[in-house]
């Protein structure tokens, strides 16, 4: 495999993270710019199905509206059906996102810039889907305002004392955020887009949103000061928003809700399923868009190497949660995981213990790391398994709860059903537009990263950076 | 030279090829005792800022202030709302059970900060400002994509049009320009 030899920077000693002989930065611009400005054929191929399934979306919404949420298989016992189900897996996937835009920033892991603004989009789409569920399972979104603490004629205040309450404040603040800082890094890249603009729709559009940016190092000083205080705020933000989201579950007596080890078992399971949903995005991207070069195989590999990493975690965190159902002695406790693994649920179970814990083992081998086939494919069994993990935590603890006589079967609906992969809809047509009208890579980011950006370069762009290599 | 023609100069403006290039210019127009100007890159060139000689951002305290107003806002809000506007006794805790209230004041804190590093960092640029004058210059659009510019603004003390354009030369421009303002 000669071509995913990794080269190294001449002054770090490190591979090089834009492939490839002499790459200017004007090169990186074209690579990334020209998709946007002469736009393939091919983005129709994805674009029109994603609109399809937007169809669908807004159908089963507007029959909700008109019927109510009885459309849903949601009962007495298991009144949290696939809206919570979903709801926590759109936002886990979005997590991945600002793991790449904030946490590997303050790693100072530059390979970061390649795929940090597809990843912050996806966060940004990811979490619109996940309000959609909340919003319309409380049967009247147009009181979605009420959890917020606005003065009212019934002289009433939100209690701020319950963990749903602390969910509307860290996803709102958590969806606010991932846009600011999503813009942000956008600005000086719309300023290239604007700078290219050959046409005045665009050149209007682009220069309106980047502000007049003029690259001025006064700018700079600013700009980065404000990059990385965003990057230190989103760290702990990212963290609390699945640890609230974990306490909507945890802070309930439920027999297999009530655990402290969510908090961080949600989080790690978000980054996995996130980096997983930012393969299953860019794996695609990078092809279609001849973006192999920027985002590279080593890329790829990095990212596995994560989703290893996370997914064993996850791994980890099923099997203390089993140990201390029996260790703690507590029949209810016990009997609620006994039920997950032989329960009338068993089959999304071991579903989910397939894909989320043994798929990701694979990625042990390099080779399976570095093949863009068994990425995609492992990334889809990853991004089933999350899906999956959510429904075992939320169906089985609630409809085997105290009380035998209230215990029931839930099954989802056509409407359930039709309302996940509606949101899916909505999910790729933000991202086909994403990718159709902005630069899907950080321009400005990958440049400084490249080894012809540093001051202390030696020698022109056309330097000896490949020495020996052919 | 108070007022001869109508045309008013922005200032010089000069161009580079590289990094390394545009860093060593900077550190000359610095040691020449410029002030009012400034260096164009289409990526923040790591420590141009002190080539440039300036100063630490004072973005942070704005950060620091603003994340402070938020959070205290929250607690304020969540106290107040608890105790005395609409005291209840919610699963027999305390009024002010003020650790229920940590992850709303967490998160507004956040928030707040956030917007005062974004709009913080508008506002110290000076942004949005959607008509410069260094637009007009037809190779200033490359600043964006892979080229470096240096330009000293005709409002500086030191500016000479001869002088400023000599020590520009002598830093290794690869053109320079006269702007228009």
């Amino acid at each position: 495999m000669a071509q995913y030899k990794d080269e190294l920077d001449p002054i770090t000693g490190r591979m090089e993270l834009v492939e490839g002989d002499h790459v200017t930065f004007h090169d990186v611009t074209e690579a990334v710019a020209r998709p946007i400005e002469v736009p393939s054929s091919r983005w129709w191929i994805a674009f029109i199905p994603s609109v399809m399934l937007l169809g669908v979306y807004l159908i089963s919404i507007a029959y909700l509206l008109y019927m109510g949420t009885g459309i849903w298989g949601l009962n007495n016992p298991v009144a949290w059906g696939w809206a919570i189900v979903n709801f926590v897996f759109w936002v886990g996937i979005g997590h991945a996102g600002t793991l790449i835009s904030a946490v590997l920033f303050l790693f100072r892991q530059k390979w970061r810039t390649s795929i940090n603004r597809a990843a912050e989009a996806m966060t940004i789409f990811a979490v619109i889907c996940a309000l959609q569920f909340p919003t319309f399972h409380t049967g009247r979104p147009w009181f979605i305002y009420w959890p917020l603490p606005l003065p009212n004629q019934m002289e009433m205040w939100p209690n701020f004392r319950s963990p749903l309450l602390w969910d509307v404040f860290a996803v709102s603040t958590y969806f606010t955020v991932s846009l600011l800082f999503w813009y942000v890094g956008l600005i000086p890249d719309l300023a290239t887009m604007r700078d290219r603009a050959k046409t005045p729709i665009r050149r209007f559009a682009y220069g309106l949103f980047s502000l007049g940016w003029r690259g001025s190092t006064r700018h700079w000083l600013n700009y980065e000061k404000a990059y990385m205080i965003l990057a230190g705020l989103s760290t702990p933000l990212v963290l609390s928003v699945h640890t609230i989201v974990s306490f909507d579950f945890a802070a309930s007596q439920l027999p297999g809700w009530h655990t402290t080890i969510f908090p961080p078992y949600f989080v790690a399971g978000a980054i996995f399923s996130g980096f997983a949903m930012v393969l299953t995005l860019l794996l695609p991207v990078r092809a279609w868009f001849k973006l192999e070069h920027i985002i590279t195989v080593k890329h790829l590999e990095n990212m596995a190497k994560i989703i290893l990493l996370t997914g064993t975690m996850v791994g980890y965190a099923y099997a203390m949660e089993f140990f201390i159902a029996w260790y703690s002695g507590n029949p209810y406790e016990s009997f609620a995981f006994q039920n997950r693994l032989f329960g009338d649920y068993w089959w999304a179970y071991w579903i989910m213990v397939s894909c989320n814990v043994i798929s990701p083992q694979f990625f042990w081998f390099k080779r399976i790391r570095r093949s863009v086939v068994w990425l995609f494919i492992l990334s889809i069994f990853v991004n089933i398994g999350m899906w999956f993990e959510r429904f075992v935590i939320t169906v089985t603890s609630l409809h085997r709860d105290f009380l035998p006589s209230s215990w029931d079967y839930y099954s989802p609906t056509v409407w359930d059903v039709s309302t996940l992969v509606g949101s899916f809809g909505l999910f790729f047509t933000l991202f086909c537009l994403f990718v159709r009208y902005l630069p899907t890579v950080a321009i400005g980011e990958v440049k400084s990263v490249m080894a012809i950006a540093n001051p202390h370069y030696h020698g022109d762009s056309h330097g000896d950076s490949h020495g020996e290599q052919h | 030279m108070s007022k001869p023609i109508k045309k008013k100069t922005y200032g010089l403006l000069a161009e580079y090829d590289t990094a390394r290039a545009v860093y060593h210019a900077c550190e000359q127009v610095r040691d020449a005792g410029y002030k009012v100007w400034d260096s164009h890159t289409p990526f923040a060139v790591h420590n141009l800022d002190k080539a440039m000689g300036l100063g630490p951002s004072v973005l942070p305290w704005i950060v620091f202030a603003m994340g402070m107003t938020g959070a205290s806002l929250a607690m304020l809000l969540q106290w107040w709302t608890s105790t005395v506007d609409y005291p209840i006794i919610i699963a027999g805790k305390p009024y002010f059970s003020w650790q229920a209230f940590v992850p709303v004041t967490f998160e507004l804190g956040v928030l707040f900060a956030s917007f005062g590093a974004v709009f913080g960092m508008l506002g110290l640029n000076r942004l949005p400002m959607w008509y410069h004058s260094l637009f007009n210059s037809e190779r200033f659009l490359r600043h964006t994509d892979d080229k470096f510019f240096i330009a000293i603004e005709a409002r500086d003390p030191k500016y000479d049009p001869q002088k400023t354009r000599e020590l520009l030369e002598r830093t290794g421009a690869l053109h320079i320009e006269e702007v228009e303002d």
